[in-house]
């Protein structure tokens, strides 16, 4: 249990602080020391480098807060609702290409508040078989009926569609009143893409509607950082319901939803999360204001694209490397997200800790969030690693490989000695 | 009596006839030596018919599933509701658009307005000591937290805020969550499963109604802050009814509710729950800070020991003037919510500079108590004046 929970004591940066524990009586508690050490965060969600204090970001944050304050207090309808709040609504949706947008405090709430409201007792709802919980918990808080299909299998989608539109609802068999598909852009635990296109494809050809979930990848991938649409040229005027959260790669928290005018107006009157909750903190919104001017270039600089070019870099030489090194890595081309297989759970702490005492930190995901026997490592590259980072990162972490035995696949001799000699010319 | 006699006298000579069928001299066969009489030969044909019947298969219409042809025109024909209804220009809600902190007085468009719609019991939005230490969190760990508590989200300041907040209220211990309704709508389900009773007051609010439905435990309402109501309902569920021992039972009351405004009377409920062997989940949003001599909340608004209340929940965007929840009780209550609520687990912590603006709120509840004197005595001429 000291692999989890790890206090740092700085900025989720590319190197931060780990606050060391230490334990009386084997590892049951845990307490602080006031030591810590400088790591290499291979574990954090920061894909644009965005967590820490930024010379863009920052001041005017700090405006904000004294402006508007921490907090507001209310809910959106009552008071909460800012000049902030509007700005951002606009800005979320042009960068993501639909015509509106409602904010959101936190990325689990709007899942599973918004799934209800668009769909009941009646509906359908297929999901992938890899969704995240806050998508189950909203399917189930619907009362639709829920259907899985494989993940990232569009013959086996059309399978189900099928046969659910013919057989109708479960022992009435009366026709669906509607089915919503449910997908995510980059599923967090495997790194892949989803396979947006086909999906696309067979949800029109059956009437279905697409929901899709842009956590890990709104602002990550794609050219201009717009997310898997642009990655994968799916017009974003066909998915009917895009969501996203502003944890990941905007630094912030918070969460949103982008559709047409008439659904966001509906959302906005019959949503209980947006109704009742407490509104989302304006400097966090302020944050998320000028970290998405930052990506646009709106600014008036190209960092923007700089830090996009970096996390394509970095994901793609991170990956590639790794694969070259033997170990087994999932995942897409250009995904910010790398699991390296463990397999055995008793390798999850030795991992961990081999890797923490050289400095390097990681993430080791166990049951339940991964099936029993498939542990894994997971890595996520960030915008503000540099190349001499990751190098690093991938000495560490071949190190601890070799000791460990998880290197699954043969090792590519040649290609390893051409690491070295990067090494030397840098 | 004329008609009987003949009828009778065919009767007689029909049954002479039959029994000499019977006794005919061809039913006295002998098959292999056995003497066989003559309705041996109707019984055995009779129970031949029936094992011939009995043993054909009944009939069932044959299953014909459907052909390809025939779903693809059911799913052409299909056709599904519109995702959302269509607009009604009646129903459109305008919301505000303030343009200055939320404070007793805040600008709408130009104009400046005196604000009752914010819940900020205390006054703490622009208090200069918070503004400043959130500063200080934003310029050292930037805005957001960047990952779930169990992957290098926990910051050194949630810890600090956690033990802060249990300091304050007495209690054990304390977990943070990252948004005030969550808070409440993970606890509930993390705690009470299928199979469990509820039962919990009429007025709940919306995210204490959602905790329930997604813990799918048995829930049962009693009227809304009516102690003769709640003790009823204990008595029924309890009396006689051995398997309700051996079950999990909770109540769930708000202390101040949320839509009525009404407080709960802590101290009739703590006697009933010790009567009938339940567990309290307080939801205390809106009377922590707010209740109580020193803003402990209602447990010292009623001079309860805090420990009688099994778990304790509040969101932080009331009072405290930040945003996110916490929830305390017991330790193993809350080591319980660090690895099984979904909330918590799930999820991007809370972002550092709002822990410690919590920390600063309640390190000023702490100093100057007499800001409760100000609170209570604006509630008292609101409600006379």
């Amino acid at each position: 249990s000291d692999c989890f929970g790890r206090p740092i004591a700085s900025a989720p940066d590319a190197w931060f602080d780990v606050v060391e524990r230490h334990s009386n009586d084997g590892n049951k508690t845990l307490q602080r020391t006031t030591k810590t050490s400088k790591c290499l965060n291979l574990g954090s969600y920061n894909y644009l480098g965005f967590a820490a204090a930024d010379e863009y970001c920052t001041p005017r944050v700090i405006e904000s807060l004294k402006k508007y304050s921490a907090s507001t207090c209310s809910a959106r309808v009552d008071g909460g609702n800012t000049k902030l709040h509007t700005e951002l609504e606009e800005l979320v949706a042009r960068f993501v290409g639909k015509p509106a947008a409602i904010l959101f405090g936190m990325g689990y709430v709007t899942n599973s508040a918004i799934i209800p409201i668009l769909i009941g007792k009646g509906g359908l709802i297929v999901s992938d078989s890899l969704n995240h919980i806050s998508i189950v918990n909203g399917a189930r808080g619907s009362g639709a009926t829920v259907r899985v299909f494989q993940h990232n299998n569009p013959a086996h989608l059309e399978d189900v569609l099928r046969e659910q539109i013919a057989g109708g609802q479960p022992r009435t068999h009366r026709p669906w009143k509607k089915i919503i598909v449910i997908v995510e852009g980059i599923y967090s635990m495997e790194g892949e893409l989803c396979n947006l296109p086909e999906i696309m494809a067979v949800c029109k050809k059956y009437k279905a509607y697409t929901y899709l979930d842009e956590a890990h990848s709104i602002g990550a991938v794609g050219k201009t950082g717009r997310g898997v649409c642009e990655l994968l040229g799916v017009d974003p005027a066909d998915v009917d319901i895009m969501m996203g959260t502003f944890t990941k790669s905007f630094g912030s928290c918070g969460g949103y939803i982008a559709a047409s005018k008439e659904i966001i107006h509906h959302l906005k009157h019959a949503c209980p999360a947006h109704i009742y909750a407490t509104s989302m903190s304006p400097p966090a919104v302020q944050q998320v204001i000028s970290a998405i001017k930052v990506v646009l270039g709106e600014d008036g600089s190209n960092r923007g694209a700089k830090k996009l070019a970096q996390i394509r870099e970095n994901s793609n030489f991170f990956r590639s490397e790794l694969q070259k090194m033997g170990f087994e890595v999932l995942g897409d081309n250009d995904s910010p997200v790398m699991p390296i297989m463990l397999y055995n759970p008793a390798k999850i702490p030795a991992f961990s800790r081999e890797c923490l005492r050289q400095n390097v930190a990681v993430v080791t995901v166990a049951f339940p969030a991964t099936p029993l026997l498939l542990a894994r490592a997971r890595i996520c590259i960030s915008a503000s690693q540099s190349r001499e980072d990751l190098i690093k990162g991938l000495e560490v972490i071949s190190k601890v490989g070799d000791l460990i035995g998880i290197k699954y696949f043969p090792v590519e001799q040649e290609k390893v000695a051409s690491v070295d000699k990067l090494k030397k010319l840098e | 009596m004329d008609m009987a006699l003949p009828i009778v006298n065919a009767t007689t000579a029909a049954l002479a006839r039959v029994s000499a069928a019977f006794n005919a001299p061809l039913a006295r066969a002998v098959v292999f030596g056995v003497h066989i009489d003559g309705h041996l030969v109707v019984e055995g044909l009779l129970i031949a018919v029936i094992v011939f019947q009995l043993s054909r298969k009944s009939y069932k219409p044959p299953k014909k599933p459907l052909s390809e042809k025939e779903v693809d025109e059911l799913c052409d024909e299909w056709e599904p509701e519109p995702l959302c209804p269509p607009v009604k220009e009646r129903s459109h809600i305008d919301p505000a658009i303030l343009e200055s902190a939320a404070g007793p007085h805040t600008t709408i468009e130009g104009k400046e307005v005196v604000n009752f719609a914010s819940a900020n019991y205390l006054g703490l939005i622009g208090n200069e000591k918070l503004i400043d230490s959130c500063v200080g969190s934003l310029e050292k760990y930037g805005v957001g937290s960047c990952g779930p508590r169990g992957f290098y989200g926990t910051i050194d300041v949630h810890l600090d805020c956690e033990a802060k907040i249990a300091n304050f209220l007495g209690t054990p211990d304390s977990i943070l969550y990252s948004y005030g309704i969550s808070t409440i709508f993970s606890v509930i389900p993390a705690f009470c499963k299928k199979g469990d009773i509820i039962v919990a007051d009429e007025g709940v609010h919306w995210a204490v109604q959602n905790g329930l439905y997604l813990s799918r435990s048995t829930v049962v309402y009693f009227k809304h802050n009516d102690m003769a109501s709640l003790a009823s309902t204990l008595e029924k569920l309890t009396r006689g009814n051995k398997r309700t021992e051996k079950i999990r039972r909770y109540i769930v009351v708000e202390s101040i509710y949320q839509n009525s405004g009404q407080i709960a009377p802590l101290d009739e409920i703590v006697k009933l729950k010790e009567k009938y062997l339940f567990r309290v989940i307080l939801e205390e949003s809106h009377s922590f800070g707010v209740l109580g001599k020193s803003g402990r909340g209602l447990a010292e608004h009623y001079g309860v020991p805090i420990d009688k209340i099994d778990i304790i929940t509040a969101g932080m965007g009331n009072a405290l003037a930040t945003d996110g929840g916490f929830c305390t009780g017991s330790a193993r209550v809350v080591d319980h919510q660090r690895l099984s609520s979904a909330g918590y687990v799930f999820s991007a912590s809370l972002p550092p500079y709002l822990a410690s603006a919590a920390v600063s709120a309640v390190n000023y509840l702490e100093e100057n108590p007499s800001v409760l004197a100000n609170l209570r005595s604006n509630v008292a001429l609101l409600h006379t004046g």
